[in-house]
């Protein structure tokens, strides 16, 4: 699931470029699963899935895998349309240095919402 | 609106203008917009935002016929001035504030026993209005009213020289809205935000968040003296629909209806859905008022 933001972010334009001031590598934990992210200049540069030993990252977004199922949903309940709904429900735990995740908020929101079915968005 | 319509240039049938008077014993300049003719209904904006979030409202042919709507910028937000010193002040808005700013500006207008409407902050302070001055209105409605919100983000975001407030902002509150609220009207609710002075929502939540708490007074509320309608969209993760039925548990004879699709902007999102919710609240609040 996760590393197929190389496709939905990098195949929109307008999303590349709204993230050009971000380069950074953030962890996402679904669960048990774990990503390692690379964003070079508001691309995806790569996916990388664990485990990992000793892997470093700026800032990690970790939820239960049954919070992401509700939230990639193609219309997610309430409460699961967005990151923050997640937080909210103290579904997700956001942690290391936020200041890249808060500079660029618009963008690793699209990110994530990018993964959500096409077909059925309403 | 037709296509025909929309091509052909037109005037909204709103009228803005600005408002000198003294709040909290200084100078202000406020903004204030209005339409229609009737029973006076005066709303309040959201926390970092402003009044033209009624737009949709002030443009309902069928509502503009029978009231008299009105919005105004709270100081600091949209078109009305910080008071003349304000640049060596850090924002910070408190309920006494609030509720002072409200009824000043209802009596500079003169409005008679107003309907007064408020969301978010605006659904709080009517808590509080409701409680201390129900003679002053002839009905309260609370659009995302809770007593309390749990603090779930770091506020300071908000207001750092190194994150972007208009940008961060508006992506703090972007998943507040209903997932099918037209993409138009969700990006226009954001554009307020956007616009924002540096601080101004930050401060506005030190109301919602920390100040602002009356869980321990809303069961004091007579809805005997005030009617209070309450309306929340049910995607809202900040003010739940929980948050809004806990108040009619707590609040005897308080109306609430939980507005399915919508979220935390219920009026600027999706105004014709919120219409559609709304509508049926002033008939009776119409009635009510033809009965006395």
């Amino acid at each position: 699931m996760i590393d197929r933001l190389v496709e939905t972010v990098n195949g929109k334009a307008s999303l590349v470029h709204r993230g050009r001031y971000l380069t950074t590598r953030f962890l996402v934990e679904l669960g048990p699963e774990a990503y390692l992210v690379d964003v070079v200049q508001g691309r995806i540069a790569a996916v990388t899935s664990g485990p990992f030993v000793m892997p470093s990252w700026s800032f990690a977004l970790r939820a239960p895998k049954e919070a992401w199922e509700q939230f990639f949903q193609p219309v997610p309940p309430p409460g699961y349309q967005d990151l923050f709904g997640l937080l909210k429900q103290r579904l997700l735990r956001i942690e290391g240095d936020l200041q890249p995740l808060m500079a660029n908020l618009r963008y690793i929101k699209e990110a994530f919402a990018s993964l959500r079915p096409l077909e059925a968005k309403p | 609106m037709t296509l025909q319509q929309a091509m052909i240039p037109h005037f909204d049938p709103i009228v803005g203008r600005y408002l000198n008077l003294d709040l909290f014993g200084r100078p202000h300049r406020i903004y204030v917009e209005e339409a229609g003719q009737g029973i006076p209904l005066l709303c309040l904006h959201t926390a970092g935002s402003d009044g033209r979030q009624y737009r949709g409202l002030m443009t309902s042919d069928d509502i503009l016929q029978r009231f008299r709507v009105i919005s105004f910028d709270m100081p600091w937000h949209g078109k009305s001035s910080p008071p003349a010193g304000w640049h060596e002040e850090e924002y910070q808005l408190t309920t006494k504030a609030y509720v002072e700013m409200i009824l000043t500006v209802a009596d500079a207008l003169a409005l008679d026993r107003p309907v007064v409407m408020g969301c978010s902050i605006g659904g709080r302070v009517v808590l509080n209005l409701a409680l201390d001055h129900p003679e002053r209105f002839r009905a309260i409605i609370g659009l995302q009213s809770g007593a309390h919100v749990d603090p779930y983000y770091d506020i300071t975001w908000a207001h750092r020289p190194d994150v972007h407030g208009g940008e961060v902002c508006a992506s703090i509150v972007s998943g507040l809205m209903g997932p099918a609220s037209p993409e138009a009207e969700r990006w226009e609710t954001l554009w307020h935000y956007m616009q924002g002075g540096p601080g101004i929502f930050k401060g506005d939540l030190h109301f919602y968040k920390i100040d602002g708490d009356i869980r321990g007074r809303v069961g004091a509320i007579d809805t005997s003296r005030c009617p209070l309608y309450l309306l929340t969209g049910e995607y809202d993760y900040s003010c739940t629909p929980a948050d809004t039925l806990d108040l009619v548990t707590r609040i005897k004879g308080a109306d609430a209806t939980i507005m399915k699709g919508l979220g935390h902007f219920p009026m600027s999102e999706d105004p014709a859905a919120f219409l559609g919710y709304l509508k049926p609240v002033l008939e009776r609040i119409e009635a009510g008022t033809r009965a006395a």
